[in-house]
């Protein structure tokens, strides 16, 4: 039996080998990628904390990934390189934790929560576990907060809601870092005045993008309320894996203790799933569709449903991740598996971008979940339902006529096929196609859709209950005010 | 039962190796380290034993204890389940949360059943009676809604010694049973071990003709779906899987819904808690909860407990099975099952086969479906019972060609595809009408018939209602075939435009339209439409087809198409399903709708009645 005490152990600081009591280790029989073999260990308990110094005098942190009496296999937080299988090693006794408190709040740190804005690390606090625990279903509150974007396409179709994770699928060199900017921007709750606490967590970020990020909240003013978690592009991959879940810590913090509404922006979730990876590669697992592992599902999942409000707490924690689509292809496992465990997602489509429309978002593809919860008379506005069902009916048949135009020409369209054509290319430039500093409130964009589908003729309309068209149908209320 | 004492040697991940119990089986239970984390035995070696364990075990380590309790993992069986909430290895979540506030620790026991609840007991039977497994010793009215009845165990037989009324908890002794091996205290509740099939009548097997009416038209006109049937719902994310599924526990004509939630969404969960409470059975007019049974086991719920709640939901749907009830079971996602099966398979360094599952998926996923069935159950009074399962399988990048998805269709008998190019344009449910089938069909069918020309009493007077009842069938092949024409005419539709089609073609793409949008979409959160009574539906398919039959006429004898697409009618067709008038509004619209046509035939000089 093992009576040794748990200690609990501040990690943030710059810890030392010799900061730890207990057994030092020296040598270890095998260094692999980003992984340590250390033979005959005693008292080693599994995703413990281990402190290492190799030769160049430089402490690295590290978590037992599989221990049994002859062996304990240790995954390296950081750069591997300059190691040697002659150094000293030190079990901390805890897992990973990181202290909290209400001055986290303006900070900037990097992927294993060491500042980075020059000031000192978090002295007092509570301290966490960075995994976190699932929450209990039965005390999980139905998210039905209608959150304003100010961005037509995501209100008045793919509406998003406190509470939801809300993933935006992209690829390189589209503006999805604008699109994350611009909400986190004008992200509010209808009615409250009360602005988001905002986490940013970078995986992997060029240092411009990340850069960008820091500007515009710092810009908006919106840097006092936010905290910033960034493991850059040149940062050693594995400590991406590390990065969500200190930013989620942090964000839950925020959300259920200090009672505050918090949108997590984590970007890009790509990289961090190459780093896992990685790490799964080393460990020489059996591995899945394209090389990820298994447990892929399940590990994505351990971040996302860390969205959600509880009952009894006033706050909630709203998760946008950003992923860029290897190969722009939906169907690979990363966006495939996203998509199975967020809320729906925003498209965003090459195609639209490169016609010059911003934001660049495609609906048909896209989704929004818990949309029906959040929007209605009381809510949003009555007809927003109907409409936004009305939209994609009649977008996607312009689409198809516009496919066909591709071959019979457009002369070769019948009457009815002309009008969702044309119908789809308004709907792309006014309802989608907006300014990146432009904030539409929920009746304007309302309003735009209504301008846009009084372009079919009104049978056609067959999406949208008939005392809503009366209400409120271009023609209609023009007859009114007459 | 005894307990064993050993040592952990191993701790990696959800995997764990002990060693120092001697008699240790696959599939017992375990208690992991200080915390007494539980854990199943999933591989046997020489000395030693591997487990894993349900829950997150970072901070144990070898050198601690692992305790072998000798049992298997068990289901409590009992009044109470119902209109409660369960994680994947059946804790009260309730009870979970109450203890230990909003986030689910590890290493807290509670129990299913509730042992603070009293039972009011009703004894069927008297003193001295001899009974067997399966007899009904009495009855406890679990909620307004279900009379739950307490069985005598499998395996029990003897003479009632002593049967009590009264009030009682679950695990307090009702009756006592003298068999020929001594005496056997009954309570209201038994344990049962999940990945046994509960024993039912031998030969007892019966026949697939009942179908379970879900309201929903796609289902149960095209491909319904019987009791004690099996059916597969595959298809990609967003193509509205949850909704479907959630869809048919709240309105199919089952006593029981056991839900589960297998490594899905936590939102998803609490949508179904906040909203079954408020909705009402559609024919008893109570909240819906209390016929249902919630196991949820979220994606970021440990693995290893996904893989147990397909067996424990299945093991209750068997349990009220046996007392005589249609019990429907709703596993979703099983590939969130069949992904445990591999993660664990994968860290037991099996060989993997395909896609890096292992190669006993395919039995597992025989091994539960055939846990569906409808049969006389055991014991006295004579009674049938029936476990339907429906279950959602996930395939990566939404295609079916996937080992999951192909093993599943070998076992169900209805495979409803969804469709992500219909979930595109909002089509719910995205049932694509081309690529799905159901095995029960045939048979189902007349019974369907038969259910709702006893239901209205109005109808039953009319005339044509009788022609709708004998030519249902043909009814619905009729609309296959026009959905199946209308398909390969789009094809050529879209190389040469719609414009250029001649005139009938151009009608089977409008009635195709009408089906499509009046009959085939049906809107999950519209008060009318999230329920469409059978005999509804049977009016709505009649107008439908009659109308494309006689434009047909008008169309063959030269009148312009789009004289017919012009009338006003249309549109209130294709809305019909959303009016509250209900069928009587519906039967007024045919009469419209076939006078207008009449009226355009009568202008061109003939009659659209002649040929009939």
């Amino acid at each position: 039996m093992v009576s040794r005490p748990r200690r609990s152990i501040k990690l943030t600081s710059k810890l030392r080998l010799e900061d730890i009591q207990g057994e030092v280790y020296r040598g270890v029989s095998e260094i692999k990628g980003s992984l340590v073999f250390v033979r005959d260990v005693k008292d080693v308990t599994y995703d413990e904390v281990v402190i290492m110094r190799g030769p160049d005098n430089i402490d690295r942190m590290g978590r037992v990934l599989d221990v049994s009496h002859e062996l304990a296999i240790v995954q390296v937080l950081g750069s591997t390189s300059d190691l040697q299988t002659d150094m000293a090693l030190k079990f901390t006794g805890t897992t990973f934790k990181i202290p909290v408190s209400d001055q986290v709040l303006g900070r900037m740190f990097n992927g294993l929560y060491r500042p980075v804005d020059g000031l000192p690390p978090l002295a007092s606090g509570d301290v966490r576990e960075t995994d976190g625990t699932p929450i209990n279903p039965i005390a999980r509150i139905q998210p039905n907060n209608f959150i304003q974007t100010g961005i037509s396409a995501i209100d008045g179709m793919l509406s998003l809601v406190r509470g939801q994770k809300l993933p935006i699928f992209t690829e390189s060199g589209l503006p999805h870092n604008r699109l994350a900017a611009q909400i986190a921007r004008q992200a509010t709750v209808r009615g409250e005045k009360e602005e988001f606490a905002l986490v940013f967590g970078a995986m992997g970020l060029k240092r411009d993008d990340a850069t960008f990020f820091v500007d515009q909240f710092r810009n908006s003013g919106a840097i006092e309320k936010s905290v910033v978690i960034l493991n850059l592009a040149e940062d050693p991959a594995v400590e991406r894996l590390l990065t969500p879940r200190i930013a989620l810590t942090v964000a839950e913090y925020l959300a259920f203790d200090l009672e505050l509404h918090v949108l997590v922006i984590l970007d890009d979730m790509t990289l961090y799933c190459e780093a896992l990876r990685e790490l799964s590669a080393a460990k020489e697992e059996v591995p899945g569709r394209a090389g990820y592992p298994g447990y892929l599902y399940s590990d994505l999942a351990t971040i996302y449903e860390r969205a959600g409000i509880v009952s009894g707490r006033k706050g909630s924690l709203t998760q946008m991740p950003i992923l860029t689509m290897p190969g722009g292809d939906i169907r690979h496992p990363i966006p495939d598996l996203t998509g199975y465990i967020t809320e729906g997602q925003v498209f965003l489509d090459r195609d639209l971008y490169l016609r010059g429309i911003y934001p660049p978002i495609n609906v048909l593809p896209s989704l929004s979940r818990l949309m029906r919860s959040g929007i209605g008379s009381s809510k949003t506005r009555d007809d927003h339902r109907d409409v936004a069902d009305q939209l994609y009916d009649a977008y996607a048949r312009g689409i198809r006529a516009r496919d066909l135009a591709k071959i019979v020409g457009e002369l070769g369209l019948n009457e009815r096929e002309k009008k969702f054509l044309e119908f789809s290319e308004a709907f792309e430039k006014l309802f989608v196609g907006q300014g990146d500093s432009e904030n539409r409130p929920v009746e304007e964009t309302l309003d735009r859709a209504w301008d846009l589908l009084a372009k079919i003729p009104e049978a056609e309309l067959v999406r949208i209950h008939e005392e809503l068209i009366a209400k409120y149908h271009p023609h209609h209320r023009a007859n009114t005010r007459e | 039962m005894s307990m064993q004492m050993g040592t952990l040697e191993r701790v990696a991940g959800s995997i764990v190796v002990g060693s120092g119990i001697s008699d240790v089986k696959m599939g017992e239970v375990v208690m992991v380290g200080r915390e007494e984390l539980i854990g199943e035995v999933v591989k046997l070696t020489e000395g030693g034993f591997t487990a894993q364990v349900f829950e997150s075990t970072g901070g144990v380590g070898p050198g601690e204890k692992i305790v072998g309790t000798g049992k298997k993992l068990v289901a409590e069986l009992g009044p109470g389940l119902l209109d409660r909430i369960y994680d994947g290895v059946a804790r009260d979540l309730e009870l979970l949360f109450k203890e230990r506030g909003s986030f689910i620790q590890r290493g807290v026991r509670v129990n299913t059943l509730r042992r603070d609840v009293e039972w009011e007991f009703k004894p069927s039977l008297l003193k001295g009676a001899s009974v067997g497994e399966g007899d009904i010793l009495g009855t406890v009215l679990e909620t307004p809604m279900l009379r739950h009845h307490i069985l005598v165990p499998p395996g029990v037989k003897g003479r009632l010694k002593q049967i009590e009324e009264g009030s009682f908890r679950v695990n307090e002794t009702i009756a006592i049973i003298a068999g020929k091996d001594g005496e056997y205290e009954a309570s209201l509740m038994q344990e049962w071990p999940v990945k046994v099939p509960r024993p039912f009548k031998e030969g007892g097997r019966l026949g697939l003709d009942l179908p379970l009416i879900t309201g929903q038209r796609v289902i149960d006109t095209f491909y319904p779906i019987a009791k004690g049937g099996a059916a597969a719902i595959p298809g990609g994310f967003g193509t509205g899987k949850t909704v479907m599924l959630q869809q048919i526990a709240k309105w199919s004509d089952a006593d029981v819904v056991v839900y589960t939630g297998c490594g899905e969404r936590g939102n998803e969960m609490c949508d179904v808690l906040t909203e079954f409470p408020r909705l009402k059975d559609p024919k008893k007019g109570r909240p819906l909860m209390e016929r249902t049974i919630l196991l949820a086991n979220t994606s970021n719920m440990p693995v290893a407990a996904r893989e147990a709640s397909i067996y424990m939901g299945v093991t209750m749907g068997e349990y009220y099975r046996d007392q005589g009830y249609d019990v429907a079971l709703m596993a979703d996602s099983t590939s969130r099952w069949a992904e445990a099966l591999r993660e664990v398979s994968g860290r037991l360094e099996e060989l993997p086969v395909e896609q890096g599952y292992p190669a006993y998926l395919p039995d597992r996923v025989a091994e539960f479906y055939e846990r569906a069935g409808r049969m006389v159950v055991l014991g006295s009074p004579e009674r049938n019972g029936s476990v339907t399962i429906i279950g959602a399988v996930s395939p990566p990048g939404g295609d079916f060609n996937e080992p999951l998805t192909i093993a599943t269709l070998r076992y169900a008998g209805v495979f409803w595809a969804l469709d992500p190019e219909l979930a595109f344009s909002r089509h719910f449910p995205a049932v694509n009408w081309l690529k799905s089938y159901s095995l029960y069909s045939g048979p189902l069918l007349s019974t369907f018939t038969e259910s709702w020309a006893s239901h209205s009493e109005y109808e039953k007077t009319l005339s044509w209602w009788h022609e709708i009842s004998s030519r249902y069938e043909e009814y619905r092949t009729k609309a296959l075939e026009l959905l199946n024409t209308a398909a390969s005419i789009e094809s050529i539709a879209r190389v040469i435009g719609e414009s250029a089609l001649p005139d009938d073609q151009q009608l089977v793409l409008l009635a195709a339209e009408m089906l499509k949008e009046g009959f085939l979409r049906q809107f999950a959160f519209d008060e009318v439409d999230a329920y469409c009574q059978p005999e509804k539906q049977a009016l709505l398919l009649k107008m439908l087809i009659d109308f494309h039959t006689n434009a047909l006429k008008l169309v063959t004898r030269k009148v312009p198409i789009d004289l017919v697409k012009e009338l006003q009618q249309i549109p209130l067709i294709m809305r019909a399903k959303e009016n509250p008038g209900g069928t009587r509004y519906i039967a007024q619209l045919m009469e419209d709708s076939q006078q207008a046509l009449e009226k355009i035939a009568s202008n061109y000089g003939f009659t659209t009645k002649e040929e009939y």
